[in-house]
């Protein structure tokens, strides 16, 4: 059966960041089974947006930082903060351009899930590269993913596994492994973690050269005791062993059905979704194929359920506006303000996000954010909604009837009733400032 | 959140809550099981929590200076401030010559210095350090709950409280953040009236959880704009001039905030950045000479409506600094800090215990008091509240209230 008009907006606003009347309808003509496979079909994980230039520079070396003045270490400073907002610039240019929708939000997904930041790491080529390699493996395999994570530069500087050594263990990566990123607080123990933590000892990124690599004089290669199981442990048969347990699927399809269908997990279909996917070897595309069809995605009830995080309110509406992007600064700013600051997230735990997105001060900030954005404001050209209907694509706001006009913009009716004399700019407005906006 | 709850089903139906923790608690009667005079106690409601964030970090050696110390010279030949200079507190410690004004509150046993503040396995990252101030965690166990929201989580205020928090300036709602805390932010008084004004309040019944928790953040919103709007307006003109820098027109908003009675437990303020790391002499100096300023002020203006006994101010900041100077005349990351509190209900003094200038760590002070001991001294003898639990643990109290 085709998609009705409501069911082809609710699967791109959950599967990327909602559609224009024109990409609604051109799923109208695909079947569920289709529009999933549509969605899936990515033809390259890299960025379209070409990247900033400096992404291959080295950090400079504690010998060198030694001998800055003060002039140089401000002059450093400035620069990590310039090529902090550039690396932002870059992605926000991506997730609004991107032909692939679902793989943004799925790097957007796994940028939470194995969460680094600016902050803590203090060099943006580092996390550019992770933001590669989250993208890489964003709907490919989980194992592959997790293994290629652990010795990633910016994971292994921000969870301090550069200075993990035989002599002075640092637990931080192997309690975070197992507790966010594969089992889940309550399924593993405090011993499991001393132990495996031994075993990343003498991991680290080479600073000469970027490269990651194991120091043996600092690695213990005693005998470990993981998950029962007795061996001289290496890092990587930590990860195989983690990746054995069977709370790792559930950990993940739990973690994913809230992202994509509800924020109450019905745990029938997460047990029957795990075990697929354990036995699809981590398999994340046929993990979604299968997550994407169940009748809870499609279930009337659960439209308009979710609640948008930052990104997606400010990426989806600059999309459906088709806002100007050449300045992003306008955009990191007031992701920022709303609590959302791309590769700076809180701490390791990443965004709690759903409902605690919407606070007493946030509210209020989207509100008046999306007001300057839709009045042009903000986003760098004044022309606002008369200007609007002249740019290419917006037309729809204008042209439409008001019924389509208000599907589109919104998931479920608005709260406020609409007055139907308005002109068609106070009635976007009005449909903007809705409550019923923030949800997806 | 509780699945299922919404966020004003939770506020009502734990009005009851009290009853289920071990020890009776409770906002309306403040003191709970001490001998005191209940007629002087002012009702729970109308005590008021000042949170003063210094932001960045703040050198406590060069604030509470050890004056009679060896050693605190020879770590700081270019920062430490000469001996005449210090305003001499005891025969050890004196303050800050930029904190002179602050000597008044000193001398009539208004102010309090609590010395030593910090925690176990110090972490020196700005980012980190101020998340396990602002979430009374363990250095290595990561909360999300800010120790205000979790306390307000468990002991929720009244349904006719305005906010449980108000933010003020530009800092972030670090205590009050997570949870279901009501926290306003006040950048601008008239810009969020305006702002909160197209609210509108209306609720409509519905099962969607995520459009329940909207409409009832709008509620609240709505609920606060009205209130500070009819309290400002007939609230009395505060009768002192605040400094004109930023930190002073927190002070005053906080001040026309409290002396209109609006109802709410906490009013956060930021002064700074106390992030020295290069010429610190000068930029120290006006840091706690508009900390000073401001505060004696606010006192002032508390004193001259009668509210001073009803607010209780108290200092917090990410970490000290580093004992030795650096070679730019300024400090790094440290550990340890002294912190104040100041009120009409402070028992003046000198509190704990000043760490040791030649037993370091790492170059760094050891801590000789948890900064948990503060927060449960406000939970506790300020608001009443026995037997919440700060972060992970329990934390002995300090006597420096009446």
């Amino acid at each position: 059966m085709l998609l009705t008009y409501d069911e082809a907006r609710h699967f791109l606003s959950r599967t990327g960041f909602g559609g224009t009347p024109d990409e609604i309808h051109r799923f109208m003509t695909l079947d569920r089974r289709a529009a999933v496979a549509q969605v899936l079909a990515i033809p390259t994980n890299k960025a379209r947006t070409p990247p900033p230039t400096w992404i291959h520079r080295l950090p400079p070396l504690p010998h060198v930082r030694k001998q800055w003045s003060q002039r140089d270490r401000r002059l450093f400073h400035e620069e990590l903060k310039t090529h902090g907002q550039e690396l932002k610039a870059w992605w926000y240019h991506e997730l609004i351009t991107t032909p692939t929708p679902l793989l943004e939000r799925m790097t957007l997904f796994w940028h939470n899930h194995f969460t680094s930041s600016l902050h803590k790491v203090r060099w943006p080529p580092f996390l550019h590269q992770q933001n590669v390699l989250l993208r890489l493996y964003a709907v490919g395999s989980f194992g592959t993913l997790l293994h290629a994570m652990a010795k990633n530069p910016a994971m292994l500087l921000y969870l301090d596994t550069q200075t993990n050594r035989r002599e002075h263990p640092n637990e931080n990566f192997a309690r975070e492994l197992f507790e966010l990123f594969t089992l889940g607080e309550g399924h593993y123990h405090e011993q499991d973690i001393k132990e495996a933590a031994r075993a990343f000892s003498g991991w680290h990124v080479d600073l000469r050269t970027g490269v990651f690599r194991v120091d043996l004089r600092h690695y213990d290669g005693g005998s470990k005791v993981v998950f029962g199981k007795t061996g001289r442990f290496e890092g990587d048969d930590i990860l195989s062993l983690t990746l054995e347990q069977p709370e790792v699927a559930r950990h993940l399809v739990g973690k994913l059905w809230k992202e994509f269908v509800s924020d109450q997990p019905d745990q029938t279909e997460v047990e029957r979704l795990a075990e697929s996917f354990r036995r699809s070897n981590y398999d994340i595309s046929s993990l979604l194929n299968d997550l994407l069809l169940i009748p809870q995605f499609w279930a009337p009830e659960n439209r308009g359920s979710l609640i948008k995080s930052p990104v997606e309110l400010l990426v989806g509406t600059t999309r459906l506006f088709n806002l100007s992007i050449e300045d992003a600064s306008h955009l990191i700013g007031a992701a920022r303000r709303i609590g959302q600051d791309l590769f700076d997230p809180p701490n390791v735990k990443g965004w709690p996000g759903g409902m605690r997105w919407i606070t007493t001060s946030t509210l209020l900030d989207r509100t008046q954010i999306l007001h300057r954005m839709i009045r042009g404001h903000e986003l760098g050209h004044p022309q606002g909604m008369g200007g609007m209907q002249q740019r290419h694509g917006v037309n729809w706001l204008t042209t439409e009837p008001l019924d389509l006009v208000q599907a589109t913009l919104l998931a479920l009716p608005p709260v406020e009733p609409l007055a139907s004399e308005e002109d068609r700019a106070q009635i976007v407005h009005q449909l903007v400032s809705d409550p019923v906006y923030h949800l997806k | 959140m509780p699945n299922g709850l919404t966020r004003r089903a939770l506020l009502n139906a734990a009005m009851a809550l009290p009853l289920l923790l071990s020890r009776p608690v409770s906002w309306a009667v403040a003191g709970v099981g001490e001998a005191r005079d209940r007629s002087r106690v002012p009702p729970a409601r109308e005590r008021i929590l000042l949170l003063v964030e210094l932001h960045g970090g703040n050198d406590g050696l060069n604030t509470l200076i050890p004056y009679e110390s060896d050693a605190y010279y020879r770590a700081r030949p270019q920062l430490a401030i000469p001996r005449e200079q210090v305003r001499r507190l005891t025969p050890k410690v004196g303050l800050h010559p930029a904190l002179s004004p602050l000597m008044l509150l000193w001398e009539s046993k208004e102010l309090a210095w609590v010395q030593g503040v910090g925690y176990p396995k110090p972490n020196r990252s700005h980012f980190r350090s101020i998340e396990i101030w602002d979430t009374a965690s363990d250095s290595e166990r990561v909360l999300d709950v800010g120790w205000l929201s979790a306390l307000f989580e468990r002991v929720p205020l009244p349904a006719r409280f305005t906010a449980e928090g108000i933010l003020l300036g530009k800092g972030d709602a670090g205590p009050l953040s997570g949870g279901t805390a009501r926290t306003i932010a006040l950048h601008d008084l008239a810009q969020f009236l305006h702002q909160a004004g197209s609210v509108k309040p209306a609720s409509v019944p519905t099962t969607n959880r995520a459009l329940a928790h909207i409409l009832d953040v709008r509620g609240e919103i709505s609920q606060a704009a009205t209130d500070l709007q009819g309290r400002i307006q007939q609230a009395p003109p505060i009768g002192r001039e605040f400094p004109a820098h930023r930190f002073g027109k927190q002070l005053e908003l906080a001040a026309r905030l409290i002396s209109a009675k609006v109802p709410v437990a906490v009013i956060k303020v930021t002064h700074g950045s106390f992030d020295t790391h290069a010429g610190q002499l000068a930029a120290h100096q006006r840091l706690l000479d508009e900390l000073a300023q401001g505060l004696v002020t606010f006192r002032a203006a508390m004193e001259e409506q009668g509210l001073w006994n009803e607010v209780l101010v108290m200092t917090y900041s990410e970490f000290g600094r580093r004992v030795a100077e650096n070679a730019s005349h300024g400090t790094d990351h440290g550990t340890a800090a002294p912190h104040l509190f100041m009120g009409g209900r402070v028992k003046g003094g000198l509190y704990g215990t000043a760490p040791s200038l030649t037993d370091l760590q790492e170059g760094d002070l050891k801590h000789t008091l948890d900064f948990r001991s503060l927060y449960a001294t406000v939970i506790e003898k300020w608001w009443g509240v026995s037997g919440a639990p700060i972060g992970l643990g329990r934390y002995p109290l300090l006597d420096v209230l009446t």
